[in-house]
């Protein structure tokens, strides 16, 4: 009877998530899957075929926008791991008390603000008319006004700014929980600063590197606000093009096909990365 | 001894926190090859002088020396002494060999003579063939032995050694205590042990320093701190003893002869006390110098007897003591020993009792 009981408990708190998995991933996605495998053959007329799929390698156009993407995210992620390492480190390890809420809070404020309102933020500061170009030309270092803005490194700041706390908070935590007597047993043992950062902080911040990074990159990859408006017209990023062949061309076999190439370009990425850093997934999200 | 230059030399050595002193100056002598031991409750300040040793804190004036070699201003990593930690911060990331080999591979030793010698350290700890395994396969005695071998592998001068026994449950702490000391004389390498825990001092040390309050009270052999206490809180803190309070009436050389808050009198030999008549008095009483003799034994003749009566048996196999209720109401404890006829000692029990003059030490009241 009791067994019964706690069992339908069981059900009641899964449901939630299994109604969240089933309805909007599971059956979003056997969906898409069948329309990126129809070719349409004549008005409403469809049949089953990998025609979407070759369009995408025939057209360089679009395979090389999909290279594009995924490089430039992985040169975000390793902005951010390279911007975020030191601020986690410095919060984690050489802060106390109220400065360390403090300071962590102060990375935290800028997202309680929308994507979007941040991102004009940055197109302020950015464009012609903007902050940065007017004070150039105050200062006499440019005769003209100067446009920061629709160019990769403005699509790359903006990622890395959009995308640094999810680097922050899962270093701060694993960092968090390095012991301080193992520094000073490697300083006691004769290591310097180097040997240590290299040989005990590093890899045990590890699965906190990997998690963030993971998440990062999940982020830049499918980010579609940030490479638009900061990159403009020529931002060339692959969501975009997703969302061209679904809402303006209409070509929603071809966007379902983009989508799911993006889809297992991200898995690659991520199953690479893990192998490259011999974590496994369930220790790296467990963990943090 | 007194000829060679000692391993590790303190004169004067202070430091101060931005509101409290907690080292205050400390000199001490540590000869070469020796197991010293530094004994204090917990916030003495034995932590901050073994750091400041090890050079993880800078003293704010005074001298330390290592073989004769100033040590102030030199950074911990380049210092010629190994710490192991009370957690013993092995790292979790590396193997065994790994860690071993940390300290080498620092100083940039070959692979292969690291190997040689990660082996040669780990066999020497009583470990062999452990190094390919990770930090958390090992059981906590031999974590120990791991981080011991990561610091005697480098062949440090001084070995420190910051309370390592304090996270092992009894049973091991006993046995460990022997294996440090078998360890100490087998590598001959100066071994600095801070501990709260008098019987881990005792057993060990060479020599320990007792210290309260930033200070050393005392530094001497096991023996000397044990029976020849210099001042009433070594005499409180190292072993167990009964502690009654005093007053002088009568002075005949080195014996005095005092009247206890309860009203019993008592003769104690104290050469160097320094009390006169009316003063009060602290007097310290081991429970093992105290005699029990059945009622009317002609033994109990001598000084300081009395008769009592049992309050409560404190069973504990050797350690075994008891309570006892004297005839002017003061209360004292007493070893029990768990031969003859004493063993079936029960609660109401009446007894004589008697300690020789001089058993006792005794210290002018206000020193602790």
């Amino acid at each position: 009877m009791s067994s019964d009981a706690s069992r339908l408990g069981f059900y009641l708190l899964l449901a939630p998530i299994m109604l969240w998995l089933v309805l909007l991933i599971i059956l979003p996605h056997v969906g898409l899957f069948i329309v990126s495998i129809s070719e349409k053959v004549g008005p409403r007329e469809y049949e089953y075929g990998l025609g979407n799929y070759a369009a995408f390698f025939g057209e360089p156009l679009y395979w090389r926008t999909f290279a594009r993407t995924a490089i430039m995210s992985i040169l975000a992620t390793a902005l951010t791991l390279i911007l975020g390492f030191p601020i986690a480190y410095y919060i984690a390890k050489l802060t106390k008390g109220r400065t360390k809420t403090t300071l962590f809070l102060m990375c935290m404020i800028p997202f309680w603000v929308s994507e979007l309102v941040r991102t004009f933020g940055w197109m302020i500061l950015l464009r012609e008319t903007g902050v940065f170009s007017n004070l150039l030309q105050s200062l006499g270092l440019a005769s003209g006004g100067v446009e920061m803005l629709y160019n990769d490194a403005a699509i790359m700041v903006g990622l890395v700014y959009t995308s640094i706390l999810f680097m922050v908070v899962p270093l701060v935590t694993t960092l968090d929980s390095l012991d301080d007597s193992l520094i000073e047993a490697g300083y006691d043992l004769g290591a310097n600063s180097s040997a240590i950062m290299r040989e005990i902080v590093i890899p045990h911040a590890m699965p906190g590197i990997v998690s963030g990074c993971i998440v990062v990159f999940m982020l830049s990859l499918g980010n579609y606000l940030t490479p638009i408006l900061l990159g403009g017209k020529d931002s060339l990023w692959f969501t975009g093009m997703i969302y061209t062949q679904f809402i303006t061309r209409f070509n929603w076999e071809l966007g379902a096909a983009f989508g799911f190439l993006l889809l297992g370009l991200s898995s690659l990425v991520v199953f690479v990365g893990l192998k490259l850093s011999g974590q496994s997934l369930s220790e790296t999200m467990g963990r943090s | 001894m007194s000829n060679s230059t000692p391993d590790l030399s303190c004169s004067n050595l202070v430091k101060d926190f931005t509101d409290f002193r907690a080292v205050d100056g400390i000199s001490f002598d540590v000869p070469k090859g020796s197991f010293f031991s530094i004994l204090g409750p917990s916030g003495c300040g034995k932590t901050t002088l073994l750091r400041m040793i090890a050079g993880f804190q800078s003293p704010t004036s005074g001298d330390l020396r290592i073989k004769d070699t100033s040590m102030i201003g030199v950074p911990p990593n380049k210092r010629p002494v190994s710490m192991v930690f009370q957690h013993l911060a092995l790292f979790p990331t590396m193997n065994i060999g790994d860690n071993v080999g940390f300290g080498l591979r620092q100083r940039g030793v070959g692979k292969k003579e690291i190997g040689k010698r990660v082996d040669e350290a780990l066999e020497r700890v009583g470990l062999p063939g452990v190094s390919k395994r990770r930090v958390d396969q090992l059981s906590g005695g031999q974590k120990q032995r791991v981080a011991i071998a990561r610091c005697m592998v480098l062949e440090p001068d001084v070995l420190l050694l910051d309370e390592p026994l304090g996270a092992l449950d009894l049973k091991l702490r006993e046995h460990m205590k022997v294996e440090l000391k078998a360890l100490q004389a087998a590598f001959d390498t100066t071994f600095v042990y801070i501990t709260h825990d008098q019987s881990e001092a005792l057993v060990m040390s060479d020599n320990i320093a007792v210290m309260n309050h930033g200070r050393f009270e005392q530094i001497g052999t096991p023996h000397e701190v044990y029976h020849a206490p210099q001042t009433a809180f070594v005499a409180g803190f190292v072993g167990e003893a009964n502690k009654l309070t005093a007053k002088v009436t009568a002075t005949n050389g080195a014996m005095l002869s005092l009247v206890t808050e309860a009203g019993s009198e008592v003769q104690v030999s104290a050469l160097s006390a320094g009390l006169a008549v009316g003063e009060k008095a602290q007097i310290f009483l081991r429970p093992e110098a105290i005699d029990l003799l059945p009622l009317g034994s002609e033994q109990a003749a001598g000084s300081n007897a009395t008769e009592a009566v049992v309050e409560t048996v404190l069973f504990n196999g050797a350690n075994s003591t008891v309570s006892l209720r004297d005839t002017a109401g003061g209360v004292i404890s007493a070893a029990l020993p768990q031969t003859g006829a004493l063993a079936n000692l029960k609660k109401g029990d009446r007894l004589m009792t008697s300690w020789s003059a001089e058993q006792a030490r005794c210290y002018a009241a206000g020193e602790v």
